[in-house]
């Protein structure tokens, strides 16, 4: 059992002003850092707010940052960090603070309902099924994975550092876009959307949300770099543009 | 999409994070700048490229010069005077363009030269930011045109010099096989330039990517999987290629200077 300083953000309401405050608790072996916030909770900051639920990586409700990273709390274990120095934990920084380390994500679930749903074929066979190939369907599995824990979202620097909230729907929302838009079923388009709306172009592949995502999807190699090729073959590739008025407009 | 809130904004360089976080920016710029440093000084020596029948992969292909690799002997007369008449300068656009517009270069140099952020969750310098969504940096969406032309590098230009790097002249003038270190230098120096470019996003849209369906095509879906399996290590390709480019030229250009030997093998 070892005495571990913390430095926790403190924010009495959304237009409060914040600050860090010292706490000092025991951490014996196997706590995450998420068991240290709640014992600290009990012991001297009973009023401390903090969201969490399955304590388990599934439910993606204890996001903050542990250190300076987007983690979840409940993954990061207490022996995994430094303790010469104390441990920083404060809420996500691209979103607007409820109180203390609980932030206002509903910005996120807004942005969902905008972006065109699943439409599939016509059904495959007379029950109403469809048929589809295991290739196929392994591509948007790894997409299926997202826990909705807006980490990615957090890192990204075009919602974090340039607050473009209002042009840009961020790395979780082109996870769901490729999830929907490489589904061998869908027949909608959504590049216009991604190019005009949800403003993929911002999008200049730091990879910080591939490095900070708890189910490890390979967010930019995977989903918002192929949806980028997409709309320069839709936009900017006029070899595809002629290819295109001569194969009669077709898309794969 | 309205965001309700009005969020603090942190300075340049502002994060709690505890770790080196300068140290992957940092190497970016010492990499790339010694790398870029170089290739532009060697590109405007137009000497020292050949030896015997190994061509630098910096001058290749040679459309204009005086050496036995040249295409066409000597200079265009519209080559403009105040531009060195070197060979590198003719071609050295496109593979340079490549790289420039290459999606892991632009995500690394972005952080490394413009600290557009200098790293994750740490603080930027500048409030303006207009990505990839507009002029200048629109014209990266380019990037596929340069993939089109590295494929004559690839398929074409490297293949020709690897196997005249395998040709040595006999003492009656005439050619025949053989090996020597160089030999490898260059051949290395293909493989790793083709495990670049195939493993390129770009290349693994143009190949199936761009499909929602691949069963029934299983050529298509082969070459699909074997550029994904290359580009889940394009940024180790990246820097081993752009290393072994380098170290090719030096090790042409020493070699004609006389300053290293070229041990012949066979």
């Amino acid at each position: 059992m070892a005495a571990t300083e913390f430095r926790i953000w403190r924010q009495d309401g959304a237009d409060g002003e914040g600050g860090y405050r010292d706490y000092t608790t025991d951490v014996t072996e196997g706590m995450v850092v998420l068991d240290a916030v709640h014992q600290i909770q009990a012991e001297s900051a009973n009023d401390l707010a903090v969201r969490w639920n399955c304590k388990a990586g599934k439910c993606g409700s204890c996001s903050a940052e542990v250190n300076g990273n987007p983690r979840l709390m409940c993954m990061t274990r207490m022996s995994d960090l430094p303790t010469d120095r104390p441990v920083t934990v404060e809420p996500m920084r691209a979103f607007p603070v409820i109180r203390d380390l609980v932030c206002d994500v509903s910005w996120n679930y807004e942005v969902k309902k905008k972006i065109e749903p699943f439409e599939p074929r016509p059904p495959d066979a007379e029950d109403g099924t469809w048929r589809i190939a295991q290739e196929d369907v392994e591509r948007v599995q790894e997409f299926r994975k997202c826990i909705e824990c807006f980490l990615c979202q957090d890192v990204c620097h075009v919602l974090r550092d340039h607050h473009l909230h209002d042009e840009f729907v961020g790395p979780r929302f082109f996870v769901y876009n490729a999830a929907l838009e490489m589904h061998p079923l869908d027949t909608r388009d959504r590049l216009a959307a991604l190019k005009q709306d949800e403003g993929i172009g911002y999008c200049n592949i730091t990879k910080c949300c591939t490095k900070v995502c708890p189910e490890h999807i390979t967010i930019t190699d995977n989903a918002i770099i192929p949806l980028k090729e997409r709309v320069v073959s839709e936009f900017y590739d006029p070899l595809k543009k002629l290819f295109r008025v001569f194969s009669g407009g077709s898309r794969a | 999409m309205a965001f309700p809130a009005v969020l603090k904004r942190r300075s340049f360089g502002e994060t709690q994070r505890q770790d080196a976080w300068w140290l992957q920016p940092g190497a970016v710029v010492v990499g790339l700048g010694l790398a870029s440093a170089y290739a532009t000084w060697a590109a405007l020596q137009a000497d020292h490229y050949v030896f015997g029948g190994y061509l630098s992969p910096l001058y290749s292909p040679e459309v204009f010069g005086l050496s036995h690799h040249a295409w066409f002997q000597g200079f265009p007369s519209w080559w403009p005077g105040f531009v060195p008449q070197s060979p590198a300068l003719f071609i050295l656009i496109l593979p340079l363009g490549f790289r420039a517009t290459c999606y892991y270069y632009r995500g690394a140099y972005y952080k490394a030269f413009w600290a557009d952020p200098p790293a994750c969750a740490v603080g930027e310098p500048r409030n303006a930011y207009r990505g990839e969504n507009s002029f200048p940096l629109i014209v990266q969406n380019i990037h596929r045109y340069f993939l089109y032309a590295m494929m004559a590098w690839i398929f074409v230009f490297f293949p020709i010099d690897v196997y005249r790097a395998f040709e040595f002249e006999t003492a009656s003038g005439g050619h025949a096989f053989g090996i020597g270190v160089g030999s490898f230098v260059l051949l290395i120096n293909w493989l790793l330039l083709s495990g670049y470019a195939l493993g390129c996003h770009s290349t693994r849209h143009v190949i199936g990517g761009f499909r929602n369906v691949m069963a029934g095509r299983p050529f298509q879906s082969a070459c699909y999987r074997c550029v994904s399996c290359l580009n889940r290590r394009h940024m180790a390709w990246a820097w081993l290629s752009l290393i072994w480019v380098t170290f090719s030229d030096i090790y042409v250009r020493l070699c004609s200077m006389g300053v290293w030997t070229d041990f012949r093998l066979v």
